[in-house]
């Protein structure tokens, strides 16, 4: 499970290291993307390279190769099979707010290692370098067809998009700021589920974020959840499923167990479409499914559609 | 003695000895009573050491155990004139979760747990303790019937965790447990909750938005099992002792990170060993915060629920 130094080198090449923490964020050019659904958490951060990095990408549904200039302009989907590849929390503000407008909160905050586990601290530091994000979401505040919003946007390229304290507590912080602000609330959501390392302290950020949902509630804010893929676990069982709208983009996978347990506790094979978004929308767990370049549109209609009333 | 763990084989072993050099000294007419009386001393330091010293790992194994008492146990024995309720109105009755009403001395309240089987027959009725959607929801329509009533709410955690399966998935296993963590904070009465066993992952939690949380002494708490753990870290659900000794998992480590209020002792070697003691126990520790709870307003007991989970996190600041 241990990433080499070399594979660290590798992702260092495209990620301009010195950049991440300068005021202004240069954004990294991510390597191929591929279906995690049948990987571990471990298996699925662990970088894979079979072409050029930077200039070529290839698609890990179909296979096709484009240039990633192209690729980006589609927004990181698969022109050929119309794959929504993972994104980057910087890439998708990038794709998905008025240009210039995001204005991070609480980008100091810190993983800390409370339980002293194991090859935490060391890991922690890789999925920086991979990923060139300090933890696995960011938060802030901007603006969607001039529309202002309090925004939390997970990645999961960061540690599997794993919820440990400071997930919890950016999350949490972002909700207060929209209760106290009375902005409406989109998260954008993806993670493998808890983060292991910090156990206990880990499994209580879903009732912290639940708890702190439960107040906007009460005050009227409007909560819009945006499930990307993957959402497992903690995350999916917490503020995700908690949005007055829900809405997840094609192929996203989610649900509360993972694939590979259920067919443990099961004994037979899943589905191949089973937990996607399309499935999810057949039971009745979600309100729509968004293709990602259809996505900016849809927001700014919904937030619009909630301001009628007037407000201030 | 009943359901003996694997660290307790040196006192099983000494006891044997004891019994049989009596029933050899009744055989023979022979008064080994300075022997006896030195050894039953041994015998009694010894368990003092082994006792003393439980591991997180037999601990994990002590709130597994099968002779364990479970959530009807603890209910037939804390309250009295309890009668269970059923169905979540939406789909079914999950036997995952059993819960209703009941007297707590003289109050009405109403008590819920994730409740395991007995035997093979009521695991596999009960889904091993692994609660599906509607055992969820089953859990919240009976928490908020208490909160029209004015009861106060006590839950019993017991479980491995949500049940991991297709029908489970389709009708939201996720949405149930995220809702009931979110309305649980809203709950204008007092919520006290119990991790008697296994408190696994969200399906434990899911339960478990009191205003005190309060754990039995070898009981367990954690956000992913120790064996899920250990075939994440080491490709291998057969270390999980090794997980169990690094996770922090147990009441004492709970305590010390401020996600419990309180340890509930339990009789010596296990809840097991002596059930009327071990409810007894967790009684008059229920009894006494829910008296200090019971002089709050809704909203104070609202605003105390919250920064009690508000406050669950360590992280730093990096400089900038
Ligand atoms: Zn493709």
């Amino acid at each position: 499970m241990q990433d080499t130094a070399e594979q660290i080198n590798g992702w260092r090449g495209v990620v301009v290291f010195k950049d991440l923490f300068q005021k202004k964020r240069k954004y990294a050019t991510l390597p191929s993307e591929r279906h995690g659904r049948d990987m571990t958490a471990d298996q699925a951060d662990r970088p894979r390279r079979e072409i050029p990095e930077g200039l070529m990408n290839k698609c890990g549904s179909c296979g096709a190769i484009q240039y990633s200039k192209e690729l980006d302009k589609n927004l990181k989907v698969c022109p050929n099979c119309g794959y929504h590849m993972r994104l980057n929390a910087m890439e998708r503000i990038r794709y998905l707010l008025d240009e210039d407008s995001f204005v991070e909160y609480d980008e100091d905050l810190v993983s800390e290692d409370p339980l002293g586990f194991p090859g935490y601290a060391t890991k922690l530091e890789q999925q920086t370098l991979k990923s060139g994000l300090r933890e696995a979401v960011v938060t802030g505040q901007g603006t969607i067809s001039e529309l202002p919003v309090i925004v939390a946007v997970m990645s999961f390229d960061f540690f599997t998009g794993s919820m440990g304290s400071v997930v919890g507590e950016k999350i949490t912080r972002a909700i207060e700021a929209a209760t106290e602000s009375r902005l409406p609330l989109i998260i954008f959501s993806t993670s493998g589920g808890a983060r292991m390392q910090e156990s206990i302290l880990s499994l209580m950020q879903m009732a912290k974020t639940s708890a702190a949902l439960a107040r906007f509630n009460e005050q009227g804010g409007l909560y819009i959840s945006v499930i990307t893929d993957p959402t497992t676990g903690g995350v999916s069982a917490s503020f995700a499923m908690l949005g007055d709208i829900i809405i997840a983009e094609p192929g996203a996978v989610f649900g509360f167990a993972g694939r590979i347990v259920i067919e443990q506790t099961i004994r037979q094979k899943l589905p191949d479409d089973f937990q996607t978004a399309e499935f999810n929308l057949q039971h009745g767990q979600l309100d729509l499914v968004v293709h990602r370049k259809e996505m900016k549109s849809v927001l700014a209609k919904l937030l619009e559609l909630h301001t009628v009333k007037g407000g201030d | 003695m009943a359901g003996e763990m694997p660290f307790e084989t040196p006192l099983v072993e000494m006891r044997k000895k004891i019994d049989e050099l009596k029933q050899f000294g009744d055989e023979k007419g022979i008064d080994f009573s300075d022997e006896i009386t030195r050894l039953e001393e041994r015998y009694r330091e010894l368990e003092e050491g082994i006792y003393s010293a439980i591991s997180p790992s037999q601990k994990m194994h002590l709130a597994r155990n099968h002779q364990r008492p479970t959530s009807l146990d603890f209910i037939q024995l804390i309250f009295t004139d309890f009668i269970e309720l059923h169905g979540d109105r939406l789909f079914g009755d999950d036997l995952a979760i059993v819960g209703g009403i009941a007297k707590l001395n003289d109050t009405p309240v109403t008590v819920l747990g994730q409740q395991r089987g007995k035997d093979t027959k009521d695991n596999i009725a009960r889904f091993f303790g692994s609660p599906h959607p509607e055992g969820f929801r089953k859990a919240l329509r009976l928490m908020q019937q208490a909160e029209k009533f004015g009861r106060p709410i006590i839950t019993f955690i017991d479980t491995k965790g949500a049940y991991p399966g297709i029908t489970a998935e389709e009708r939201g296993q996720s949405e149930a447990i995220a809702r009931n963590l979110r309305d649980m904070a809203s709950l204008r009465v007092p919520v006290i909750c119990v991790v008697i066993g296994e408190g696994g992952s969200g399906g434990a939690l899911a339960l478990g938005v009191g205003n005190r949380v309060l754990m039995l002494e070898n009981a367990i708490y954690s956000a992913i099992s120790p064996n899920g753990a250990a075939s994440i870290l080491w490709k291998d659900a057969s270390k999980a002792d090794q997980a169990a000794e690094a996770m922090k998992i147990t009441a004492q480590d709970l305590l010390e990170m401020e996600v419990i209020e309180e340890i509930v002792p339990e009789p010596k070697g296990g809840a097991h060993k002596d059930y009327e003691a071990a409810a007894e126990s967790i009684k008059s520790s229920v009894v006494r915060h829910l008296n200090e709870l019971s002089s709050k307003t809704a909203d104070e007991l609202r605003e105390e629920r919250y920064q009690k989970f508000r406050k669950i996190g360590k992280f730093g600041v990096a400089k900038k």
